[in-house]
């Protein structure tokens, strides 16, 4: 592991083109659309992600609006909605087609792509010492093939008979039968080609962000060496080059099953009162396929925020991240894992009992190198000198919503209690916390603390404060109480309660819950302002390294160009933590090691 | 006009905020910017310990006032759901101490050792006897509960016992069917090809099977006798569908081509869960779990638990599909075929709906 010979020929290569970003003219394309730079790339990434996540997050307004005021109407959502709105009531179908598409386009769209594609972007190089990725022509070729995604998923929504609406799990026959439901018309292709397209996206960047992790690191920078950022990075590509694939399989065969009349999911189906002629597929063969994917695609929307919040912690922290070695081995052990659990949600599907015993023991298993990230976590704080930066308090809610959504899952993984909880709210209640909103925490924790890097300019401290409290207090407000509500069985994916003798003593409590949604989402938008705003008015940044990191990308240049240092790359001669170290506050990776320091790594 | 009034309050707090926080960046400047980030270090240092406290009371509030809704309280309705209660509350137990260690640990520590001029933070980059620590005790309780989750699964998931009454449920958009085994105890066979043949055959029964001659098909609502297991045939026409019962604690899939089966022994019947619960308009619930489209969260079954004697009573009033689809094949209608409205069964209105 600890061979980095083969970077060193890298190297002198590299040394050979320094300064060459001035030799050749940009033009407006060439820089700001089409651009081989990683670092644009990053921003094109994020950037769309950002516009994704309104998307999303406003369609979960919209239906939080039916769940919170089943009685109301809403003149105004006829007059952007049309007939799916028509007198201001949400129309079932079209609520249906919101919740699958704010699945679809924020686990995908928003903490795939614009999570790991942002950071894994801008981070791999410039952490460890490259000038660009292995292969920029491949890495604008991934961020336009999910441009293109993107282009295909938002034309869906415009098609007379609606988007997808059979869940963002899209389980045939539901999905595979345009006679089920009018979202498995034309809307079910439109998602299976976008998510194909997706695919291809999220293949195109793992492979490079792995090439570019191993082969190109800086000398020195020897992969015991690396911060946990990367190797975060490195794991989550690994996750998704091998689980995609098996995604594109199964979304492959539903359209096969959807237009040229195979079988592979559909038996003995009578629907709208016909008889259809498929015999001898399986539906659950194609939850087998999706969960493959489905489960590991958890730990690629975890991974890279738990990198992240490691690194972020460090930092602030001015203290070494506790148990490095310890901290790589559980995220290793949770890749690992990741492959071997997915039959966890499937466990009230007539699943083999046997077979669900084994993943009940695999998936509480994964709790073990989950316990240790957190109390890992906890140490590092442990006697630190802590500046709550706002990437910092992110980074600490983080851990706080890790610890929440993580116990939550000790429930859900044991068989005998998932058969209890299943498709209920507290399933809602678990995932939102522990990967939906801990993963948001964890990208707003890396777009605070690298943004003066990305844009030269620092994002305004007290809109920061006010998003981190507001977002920390509405995300615990809004889920919290949804696992009494989980506990009492009340169904996911529900329109109305109000005729169910069982669920409807918490209509009052829905409607709490839909109220603090919108104010947390009105804050999210003041988040995206400052964003935007600080771009171009935004505080300068004026040192090369405002938060005194250790890390490479804070010796490059305050703005750096393509190929990141204009000088030669710098050479790496210790790990990425070495804070508080005899006496001194940091000492950066590209210090050499004097003869008086003590040896401890 | 009131939507109108409400974006432009919202527009303007929007506005408020900016300028306050352009204000306080201005402000940040001229105080010189370590001076400003150790105030800020200050406030949110506060912050977050309040946060905690004000989380922990809150998180107690919660309980307080939802714990009493998620019907635990009251018990599991089913034998087996009992286990169920158990290991829930053990669960409860055990992360919920956890929980509060760990946040407490968290927001203590951030609080605790926010920056000042004269700490030094503590250069500790691992520690293996630590590590082995909290490697060995979560795997430990891990396997406590892995072993007491898989002994309530194998007995769930096991073979139900032989006296069970035998009920096959079958989900369709948007509703349930069920239908009974009859006198000899045997469902007649399915084929979904057979569907509508004869015209009211909405389950597809196989009608050339003579065990299905006696079998009984009502809609919508079902009848269990208290105190005797139930086993449960579980079919999906169209899409999958689920089998929700969250009193008793129970749910399965229906899957279209694959049948799949449940069991539990009903506890207390339908009145007297009416008392336990308080609520005079106490009825078990079967609930659809697995989205199947439009509909979805209209497809209600409900269960009528009674005593034994009911139960017999009950079903020897319902009349066997057969009988209602070939006519000419009930003893009944051919002797009093003049009277044939008195003995139209729940079953041959469903059918007539459809």
């Amino acid at each position: 592991m600890s061979s980095v010979a083969s970077t060193h020929d890298v190297v002198s290569h590299g040394h050979s083109d320094a300064h060459h970003e001035h030799h050749h003219h940009e033009t407006f394309i060439s820089k700001y659309v089409f651009s081989m730079d990683h670092k644009m790339i990053a921003k094109q990434f994020l950037i769309t992600g950002i516009i994704w996540a309104i998307i999303g997050g406003f369609f979960s307004v919209i239906f939080r609006l039916q769940l919170g005021y089943p009685e109301s109407t809403f003149p105004w959502l006829e007059d952007i909605l049309g007939h799916w709105a028509k007198g201001g009531k949400l129309h079932p179908e079209f609520y249906y087609a919101l919740v699958t598409m704010h699945g679809t386009v924020l686990v995908f769209f928003v903490l795939t792509a614009g999570l790991s594609g942002t950071f894994a972007n801008f981070l791999i190089p410039l952490q460890i010492g490259a000038r660009d990725m292995a292969s920029p022509m491949l890495n604008m070729l991934s961020y336009w093939f999910f441009f293109l995604a993107s282009i295909i998923m938002v034309s869906s929504l415009f098609v007379q008979t609606g988007p997808a609406s059979g869940g963002w799990t899209i389980y045939p026959p539901l999905s595979a039968l345009g006679d089920a439901s009018l979202g498995s018309k034309i809307g079910m292709d439109l998602w299976l080609v976008a998510m194909a397209m997706f695919i291809v996206s999220s293949l195109l960047g793992g492979l490079n962000y792995i090439t570019t992790i191993l082969n190109m690191r800086t000398k020195g920078m020897s992969m015991t060496r690396m911060p946990l950022t990367i190797w975060a990075l490195f794991f989550t590509a690994v996750l998704g080059v091998l689980s995609f694939p098996v995604l594109l399989s199964g979304a492959i065969l539903l359209l096969f099953d959807r237009n040229l009349g195979t079988s592979f999911f559909l038996s003995d189906i009578i629907v709208a009162g016909k008889i259809l002629p498929n015999e001898g597929g399986s539906a659950i063969l194609f939850q087998h396929l999706f969960w493959f994917l489905g489960h590991p695609e958890v730990y690629i929307i975890l991974l890279p925020a738990m990198g992240m919040a490691s690194e972020i912690l460090s930092v602030n922290s001015r203290k070494p991240i506790f148990g490095y070695m310890a901290m790589v081995g559980s995220m290793f052990a949770i890749t690992i894992l990741a492959f071997l659990v997915w039959a966890h949600h499937m466990f009230v599907t007539g699943l083999n009992p046997f077979l669900g015993s084994v993943f009940v023991l695999l998936t509480l298993l994964i709790a073990v190198p989950s316990a240790i990230k957190v109390f890992n976590w906890l140490t590092t704080l442990w006697k630190g000198n802590i500046r709550f930066t706002p990437g910092m308090l992110f980074a600490i809610g983080f851990v706080s919503l890790f610890i929440s959504g993580g116990l939550t899952g000790i429930f859900l993984g044991n068989s005998a209690l998932d058969i209890h909880l299943h498709d209920t709210y507290f399933v809602i209640a678990h995932f939102h916390i522990v990967m939906g909103v801990a993963s948001f925490f964890g990208m707003f924790a890396g777009i605070y603390h690298w943004y003066p890097k990305m844009f030269g300019t620092y994002l305004n401290n007290t809109l920061a404060y006010i998003h981190f409290w507001v977002t920390i207090i509405g995300a615990y407000l809004i889920f919290w109480p949804m696992h009494y509500e989980g506990l009492a069985g009340m169904p996911r994916r529900y329109y109305d309660y109000s005729n169910w003798e069982s669920f409807k003593m918490f209509g009052g409590l829905n409607e709490f819950i839909s109220l603090v949604a919108m104010i947390v989402f009105a804050v999210q938008l003041l988040f995206v302002f400052n964003f935007f705003y600080s771009i171009f008015k935004g505080r300068k940044v004026t040192t090369k390294n405002p938060w005194e990191a250790n890390t490479l990308e804070w010796t490059t240049p305050i703005r750096p160009g393509h190929g990141n240092w204009p000088g030669e790359i710098p050479e790496v001669h210790r790990w990425a933590y070495d804070y508080a170290k005899d006496g001194k506050d940091f000492i950066p990776q590209d210090v050499p090691v004097g003869d008086d320091e003590s040896k401890h790594h | 006009m009131k939507d109108f009034f409400v974006v432009v309050i919202a527009v303007m707090i929007f506005i408020i905020i900016f300028q306050i926080a352009k204000a306080s960046e201005y402000v940040s400047v001229l105080k010189g910017e370590e001076k400003s980030r150790k105030q800020n270090n200050k406030i949110n240092g506060f912050m977050l310990i309040t946060f905690l406290v004000l989380g922990l009371i809150g998180a107690w509030y919660c309980n307080h006032l939802y714990y009493g809704k998620t019907l635990f309280p009251q018990g599991s309705a089913s034998v087996e759901g009992e286990e169920i209660d158990t290991m829930l509350y053990v669960t409860i137990t055990i992360t919920g101490i956890i929980f509060v260690i760990t946040q407490v640990l968290l927001f203590w520590f951030a609080f605790k050792y926010q920056e000042k001029d004269n700490r030094k933070a503590f250069y500790f980059p691992h520690n293996t006897k630590l590590e082995l620590i909290w490697t060995t005790i979560p795997a430990i309780v891990l396997t406590v509960l892995v072993v007491f989750g898989l002994k309530h699964w194998f007995l769930i998931t096991g073979d139900a016992p032989k006296d069970a009454v035998v009920v096959e449920i079958t989900g369709h958009q948007f509703s349930w069917d069920m239908r009974y085994p009859g006198k000899d105890s045997v469902l007649g066979k399915i084929d979904y090809r057979k569907y509508n043949q004869p015209s009211g055959n909405s389950l597809a029964v196989d009608f050339e099977d003579p065990a299905s001659w006696d079998d009984i098909h009502v809609a919508a609502n079902m009848y269990l006798p208290v105190g005797r297991p139930a086993k449960f045939v579980i079919h999906a026409q169209d899409v999958i569908h689920d089998v929700g019962l969250p009193h008793f604690r129970l749910k399965m899939d229906a899957v279209p081509g694959i049948p799949t089966t449940l069991w539990f022994t009903p506890k207390y019947t339908t009145e007297e869960m009416k008392v336990r619960t308080g609520n005079p308009n106490f009825v078990y619930e079967i609930s659809c779990d697995q989205m199947c489209g439009q509909g979805h969260y209209s497809m209600r079954g409900t269960i009528t638990v009674v005593s034994e004697a009911e139960y017999k009573k009950w079903l020897s009033e319902q009349k066997p599909e057969y009988f209602t689809l070939f006519k000419d094949k009930d003893p009944d209608a051919n002797k009093a075929t003049s009277d044939t409205t008195k003995t139209t069964t729940v079953a041959a209105n469903m059918s007539a709906a459809h």
